[in-house]
C-alpha cells in the first residue's frame, strides 16, 4: 500500500452531545458534507443532523430471510421426495406442513446472520486501521465520554485554516488535525 | 426511557431516590452517574490487575464440579448409555429432563435481550448482557445431553442434513429433527446477537486497556469499532432486526421442544396446551436463574446502582406473570384429564398425583405455585433480596421437577400394566447433571472477568446527560459532574 501523505480532516472534541450536534448542524448549514460524528453511544440527533437515518441493513436482512426460507424448504423437499424417497408410516413424501418448521428456523437463521454480517459489511468492519486513531485525543474519549465531529479533507469546502476557524467558534475542547 | 410517575405515596421523589425530582420520571439506574463513571465502573472489573480472590476460588470450585461431569462423560463414551438409568419403559430419563430444563433457563436471556428491547423496556439494558451470556452457557449445557444421549456422540453430525456415503437424509417429519434445527439456530443467533452487542464495548476496553496483550486482544474483538454515527445507525437497525428475529425464534424453540412430547400419542404428553405452557415455564425458570446470578454478582462487584431494586422488582413481576401461566397450564392438564373422559388420561393424572412418585408432583406444586405465587404479589417481598434469591432457587428446583414429572410419570406406567416399570437415575446421571452446573458456572465466571458484564454504551444512553429537550448541555454536565 502506498504511503499517503496529508491531512484526513479536522477533529473537534466536545464535552456534550448537545454541543457536538449544534456544531454538526452549523457545519451542514455552512455547506460541509464530508463529515462524521463519533460518539460513545448512538446519538439520534447526530444522525438527523448528518441525514444518515436510512440504511440498507433491513434490505440485506430481508434477502437473507427469503434465502433461508427457500433453501430450507427446497432442501427438505428434495431430500425427502426426490433424492431418497422413503415411505415412513404411509406419510406423503412431500409432507409440506412438517417442512414448515425447519424452514421457519432457517428463515430466522439466515436473516439474523445477514443482519449481523450485513451490518458489519456495510460498515466496512473489521477495519483495524483508521486515520482517526492517529489523533492523540480520539482513543482517549471517543469510546468513553467525549463527542467528536470530524470535517474531512476530501470535502470541496475544506480548507485547513478556514475550517479550523469555523470549528473553533463552537465550544470545542480542542480542534486537532488528523494525519492520514 | 422511564415510566410515568404513579399516584402512589410511596412513589414520590421524597420517599424514593429513584424518582427524578425534576421530571418526576422513574429512573432506571441510580442518580449520580456520568459517562466516565459508567465506563470506569464496568471496565474496571475487566481491566483491573487485582482479580478478586473470590473469583479464583469460585473458578476452582466450578472447575472441580465440572470435572465430575467430565468423568461422567468419559465413562459414558467408554461404556455407552447403559450406565444411565434409561430403560424401557422409562426410555427418556435425565437426559431429556435436563436438556429441557437447561434450554428453558436460556429463554429468559433472549426474552430480556430481544422482547424487552422491542417493548422499549430500557431497564433491561443493565441486565441483558449477562442474561444473554446465561442463555449461551445454558444452551451449551443443554446441548450436551441430546448429543450424549444418541449413544455415539462422535456420530452426532448425523443429525444434520449433510451428504453422506449412505445417501440417506434426516427425517424431516419428526419433531426430534425439528429440535436440531431450532436449537442450532437458537445457539447461533444468540451468540451472534451477543457478540454484536459487545463490539462497541470491546472498543472501549481496547482504548482503556493498559497491558499490550489486552489492547491487542480487545482491539481484535472490537473489529476496529470507532463509534461513527453512520456505523451506529446501521448497528441500531441490525440490533433491532436481530431482536425482532429472536422474538419468534425464542417462542419457537420451546414450542418445538414441547412438540417432542405433544406429537407423541401418550397420555400426559399429547396435549395442545404444551407449547405456550412450555414457553411460559421456560421464561419462568430463566428469570429465576437471572436472579440467582444477578443477586450475588451485583453484591460481589458492587453494581447495586446499575442493577437496582427496580430491576429485581421487575423481574419478580415477570416471574409472577409467567408463573401464573404455568399454574394455568397445571390446572388445565388436570381439567382436561377429567374432561376428556379418557380412561388413560385420567389414570395418568391420578398416577402422577398419587402414584409411587407422586411426591414429585406435589413438590413442583409447592415450589412453582404455592411458595412463589403467594409471595410475589407484594412489593415488600419482591424487593427483599434475600427472599428473592431463595425464591429463585426454589423455582428452579420446582421447574426441574416439572420436567421430571412430565417425562417420567407419563412414561413409566402407560397403557398396559404388564409393561409398567419404574425409573431410577444412576450415579452417572447425577454426576453429569452436577457437572453441567460446574461447566455453566465456570463459563460464567470467565465471562464476568473478561467481558464487560453490563453494556456500557446502553447504560450511557439512559443517563440524563443524553437528553436534548431544551436543557442547556453544559449545565447538565456541571450538575452531574
Amino acid at each position: 500500500m502506498p504511503v499517503e501523505e496529508g491531512v484526513y480532516g479536522l477533529l473537534a472534541e466536545f464535552n456534550t452531545p448537545q454541543a457536538m450536534v449544534k456544531a454538526t448542524v452549523a457545519a451542514r448549514d455552512a455547506g460541509y458534507r464530508r463529515m462524521e460524528c463519533y460518539t460513545p453511544y448512538p446519538v439520534e440527533e447526530a444522525a438527523t443532523a448528518l441525514d444518515v437515518h436510512r440504511n440498507r441493513v433491513p434490505l440485506v436482512t430481508l434477502m437473507g430471510g427469503l434465502m433461508g426460507l427457500t433453501t430450507a424448504f427446497l432442501m427438505q423437499t428434495w431430500m425427502s421426495a426426490i433424492s431418497y424417497p422413503i415411505n415412513i408410516a404411509g406419510r406423503p413424501l412431500f409432507s409440506w406442513p412438517a417442512f414448515i418448521i425447519p424452514a421457519y428456523e432457517w428463515t430466522i437463521l439466515f436473516a439474523g446472520l445477514s443482519a449481523a454480517f450485513g451490518m458489519l459489511g456495510l460498515n466496512g468492519l473489521p477495519q483495524p486501521y483508521h486515520p482517526l486513531f492517529n489523533a492523540p485525543n480520539f482513543r482517549v474519549g471517543a469510546t468513553d465520554d467525549k463527542f467528536f465531529l470530524c470535517l474531512e479533507a476530501t470535502d470541496p469546502k475544506f480548507d485547513l485554516g478556514e475550517t479550523r476557524d469555523f470549528l473553533e467558534q463552537f465550544r470545542a475542547v480542542s480542534v486537532v488535525e488528523v494525519d492520514l | 426511557m422511564a415510566t410515568k410517575p404513579l399516584h402512589d405515596p410511596y412513589r414520590q421523589p421524597v420517599n424514593d431516590p429513584m424518582i427524578d425530582p425534576v421530571t418526576g420520571e422513574y429512573t432506571v439506574i441510580a442518580p449520580g452517574h456520568n459517562f466516565t463513571s459508567v465506563t470506569r465502573k464496568i471496565a474496571n472489573v475487566v481491566l483491573t490487575s487485582h482479580t478478586p480472590l473470590g473469583w479464583f476460588f469460585g473458578l476452582i470450585v466450578a472447575g472441580g464440579i465440572a470435572s465430575i461431569g467430565l468423568i461422567a462423560i468419559t465413562w459414558l463414551v467408554l461404556k455407552g448409555t447403559g450406565i444411565w438409568g434409561v430403560t424401557i419403559p422409562g426410555a427418556w430419563g435425565f437426559a431429556i429432563v435436563n436438556f429441557v430444563w437447561w434450554i428453558g433457563i436460556g429463554h429468559a436471556g433472549t426474552l430480556i435481550s430481544a422482547i424487552l428491547l422491542l417493548f422499549k423496556q430500557s431497564w433491561r439494558n443493565s441486565i441483558n448482557r449477562f442474561a444473554e451470556a446465561m442463555t449461551i452457557f445454558a444452551v451449551v449445557c443443554a446441548g450436551l445431553f441430546p448429543v450424549l444421549h444418541v449413544g455415539r456422540p462422535w456420530l452426532g453430525y448425523w443429525l444434520l442434513p449433510l451428504p453422506n456415503t449412505m445417501n440417506i437424509w434426516p427425517q424431516f417429519r419428526s419433531p426430534l429433527c425439528w429440535d436440531v434445527f431450532a436449537v442450532s439456530t437458537y445457539a447461533t443467533i444468540s451468540v451472534v446477537f451477543w457478540y454484536i452487542g459487545m463490539i462497541p464495548d470491546f472498543g472501549t476496553l481496547r482504548d482503556k486497556a493498559q497491558l499490550p496483550f489486552a489492547k491487542w486482544f480487545y482491539g481484535l474483538l472490537s473489529l476496529g469499532w470507532r463509534g461513527s454515527t453512520r456505523h451506529w445507525m446501521r448497528y441500531e437497525t441490525a440490533s433491532l432486526l436481530l431482536a425482532g428475529l429472536s422474538t419468534p425464534l425464542v417462542l419457537s424453540v420451546h414450542t418445538v421442544i414441547s412438540f417432542d412430547f405433544a406429537v407423541a400419542a401418550l397420555p400426559g404428553w399429547h396435549t395442545t396446551i404444551f407449547p405456550p405452557y412450555f414457553v411460559a415455564g421456560a421464561v419462568y425458570s430463566g428469570f429465576a436463574m437471572v436472579l440467582t446470578l444477578a443477586i450475588p454478582i451485583r453484591k460481589f462487584y458492587h453494581m447495586e446502582d446499575l442493577v437496582t431494586m427496580r430491576h429485581l422488582d421487575n423481574m419478580g413481576k415477570v416471574m409472577l406473570c409467567t408463573g401464573l401461566i404455568v399454574a394455568y397450564g397445571y390446572g388445565m392438564e388436570v381439567f382436561m384429564a377429567w374432561y376428556s373422559a379418557s380412561h388413560w388420561e385420567f389414570f395418568m393424572m391420578w398416577n402422577r398425583m398419587f402414584g409411587p412418585i407422586g411426591w414429585g408432583y406435589w413438590l413442583l406444586i409447592l415450589f412453582n405455585i404455592a411458595i412463589p405465587l403467594l409471595t410475589l404479589w407484594w412489593r415488600k417481598w419482591r424487593t427483599n433480596v434475600a427472599w428473592l434469591f431463595t425464591l429463585s432457587i426454589v423455582v428452579n428446583i420446582g421447574m426441574w421437577f416439572e420436567r421430571f414429572v412430565i417425562v417420567i410419570t407419563s412414561l413409566y406406567r402407560d397403557f398396559l400394566p404388564s409393561s409398567w416399570g419404574t425409573y431410577r437415575a444412576t450415579k452417572w446421571d447425577y454426576m453429569l447433571y452436577l457437572g453441567t452446573f460446574g461447566i455453566f458456572t465456570f463459563l460464567f465466571l470467565l465471562f464476568v472477568r473478561f467481558i464487560p458484564m453490563i453494556p456500557m454504551n446502553e447504560i450511557k444512553m439512559m443517563l440524563p446527560q443524553t437528553k436534548f429537550n431544551g436543557i442547556d448541555a453544559e449545565e447538565t454536565i456541571e450538575e452531574t459532574a
